[in-house]
């Protein structure tokens, strides 16, 4: 998503009111938007609690500002700064966290954000996890408050369309039950579920926000009696399958069965790409489609 | 740059009492970082700053000294003071960001203070104005990297309308800078950084005038102020002003005392 979040910042943000700032990243991504932008463009350098403290003081200032890291770099490093400066104040700064997940696969550990929705959650910043490159303009057209923009990678089935930007989605119709997709996920599934009839698979919905009042009544119809999936590049504690569950209580609510899938962290101690960490907790489509058919090792059907 | 009046020596002197009652009636410790930036923040905020010129507070944790100045100039009543760490207040004992004109930010955690004042000198270049940034911080919280983080950026922008003052007096919550960190005196580290520093006496308005109206070198100006902890107390230089409140007999001789001896 970055050369799409790239162009939407060009086409959307490009205006004298605008600070773009970034952790010393964006090789090979941020060029255009560094010569744009200029010297509202500004290499803040390793140093990402500082970052956010001049983040905080440009926007009291009324200036706009986006800040620009990996995902943990972003939200995990300067967190308190996140907190005091920023949720305090409610500036209207946009945390733009790279490589959401497992992601940065390879990289390692550290270079993963599996906790950050929830703990930008917890701060009461607004939490956008757009699915697909589409999603970008209009995510950044809606920033007036903290806000914290996980990027992944748009992987629905090639040549696919989607509907305009909406917190929940529908990307696949289907009529056993619903499947909750938090982001890039919605694509994983989506691929892993188009060839099946749509008698014999679940919806895929693309939940981008945690709003909760934002949960449409179709979503609800289609999980009553029926099973709900819930999967997440995320850990379960503070993520959204947790949200939801709350949700649903709240409304006095349950799905026919719960099934969650979240990210499980590094359940056997090894290290590898993203797909590897996705397969090790059943998010990779061979998974999704197991999950749904109840039939092991099952790969989508050939076209 | 404005001469010390007679009337500010009196007003000095009479917001120091403020501040000792204010510490008093509230039962509330760190009196010791107050009255080791006292004089600082009067002179700041009545013979320095002009309208449009940003402050903030870095050591939140001297609230009541930034409250009183305040109060000196009219900004909160008495009634406001009377609030200050109860229920229901918009004067708590490290500061919030809002309600209060003047009040940037929430501050309290330390090493914050120095990014936030960049950010707004940064905003201040952009938008071609010529005011000034004030931030106030203390010695202790050079211990937080992301101090360093901030001169660096700072430094390196050549933010010239920065003004960055730390109360150096010596002491920290639970010991001497010296003893801590092996620092008791942060000039020669940040003058290595490349910041136009210069250690005053913190306790003279005059030095902490002369020394902000020096034109600027073309970088951010660091004062690092030669202070006492908790100045003029029965606990002066002593440990035990960071966190403990006055009890009355201590309260009575040291407002005495300030009534005294003035605020020199």
């Amino acid at each position: 998503m970055r050369k799409a979040f790239a162009d939407a910042i060009l086409a959307h943000c490009n205006h004298d009111d605008w600070f773009f700032l970034t952790g010393d990243l964006g090789f090979m991504a941020l060029e255009e938007v560094e010569a744009a932008f200029a010297t509202r463009f500004v290499n803040a350098g390793v140093a990402e609690q500082n970052m956010i403290g001049v983040a905080a003081g440009l926007a009291r200032e009324s200036l706009r500002v986006i800040v620009y890291s990996i995902a943990p770099f972003c939200y995990a490093r300067p967190f308190e700064q996140i907190r005091n400066d920023l949720c305090l104040g409610r500036l209207p700064v946009c945390l733009v966290g790279n490589g959401g997940g497992y992601a940065y696969g390879h990289m390692g550990p550290t270079h993963h954000a599996l906790e950050d929705c929830a703990a930008m959650n917890a701060l009461g910043v607004r939490v956008l996890v757009p699915a697909f490159d589409d999603d970008l303009p209009a995510l950044l057209a809606q920033l007036d408050a903290p806000t914290y923009l996980r990027l992944g990678y748009d992987i629905r089935p090639v040549g696919q369309a989607v509907a305009e930007y909406a917190p929940w989605r529908e990307v696949l119709p289907g009529s056993c039950g619903a499947i909750a997709a938090l982001g890039p996920i919605a694509g994983l599934a989506w691929q892993a579920l188009a060839d099946l009839d749509i008698d014999a698979r679940p919806s895929v919905w693309a939940v981008c926000e945690f709003a909760d009042a934002e949960i449409p009544s179709r979503f609800l119809d289609q999980i009553a009696g029926r099973p709900l999936y819930v999967l997440e590049e995320h850990v379960a504690q503070g993520g959204l399958g947790m949200n939801l569950a709350l949700g649903l209580a709240a409304r006095g609510l349950a799905a026919g069965r719960f099934v969650h899938r979240p990210a499980l962290g590094y359940p056997t101690g090894r290290f590898g790409s993203q797909a590897f960490h996705r397969a090790q907790c059943g998010l990779d489509a061979s998974s999704i489609r197991s999950m749904v058919t109840g039939r092991k090792n099952e790969s989508r059907r050939q076209a | 740059m404005r001469e010390m009046s007679d009337r500010f020596v009196d007003l000095l002197r009479n917001t120091k009492i403020r501040l000792l009652q204010l510490h008093r009636d509230a039962n509330c410790g760190h009196l010791g970082g107050n009255f080791s930036c006292i004089e600082a923040l009067m002179t700041l905020h009545h013979r320095v700053m002009e309208a449009d010129d940003r402050f903030v507070l870095s050591k939140g944790h001297s609230a009541g000294a930034l409250y009183a100045t305040l109060w000196s100039l009219g900004h909160l009543s008495d009634a406001d003071l009377q609030t200050f760490t109860r229920d229901d207040s918009l004067l708590p004992g490290h500061p919030s960001g809002s309600g209060i004109p003047g009040l940037m930010f929430s501050t309290g955690s330390l090493g914050h203070g120095p990014s936030l004042a960049t950010g707004l000198a940064l905003a201040a270049r952009h938008k071609g104005l010529d005011h000034r940034v004030f931030c106030l911080c203390s010695d202790g919280e050079w211990q937080e990297g992301s101090c360093w983080e901030a001169l660096s950026f700072a430094i390196h922008q050549r933010l010239k309308n920065l003004v960055l003052l730390i109360d150096q007096n010596g002491l920290q919550g639970f010991g001497r800078t010296a003893d801590v960190i092996s620092c008791d005196d942060l000039t020669p580290r940040i003058a290595a950084f490349g910041a136009d520093v210069e250690k005053i006496n913190g306790h003279d308005p005059d030095a902490i005038v002369k020394a902000i109206a020096r034109p600027p070198n073309g970088v951010p100006r660091v004062l690092i102020l030669d202070t006492v902890k908790g100045r003029g107390l029965h606990f002066e230089g002593q440990l035990e002003s960071h966190y403990l409140p006055l009890s009355e007999a201590n309260y009575a001789a040291a407002r005495s005392t300030l009534e005294r001896e003035g605020c020199q």
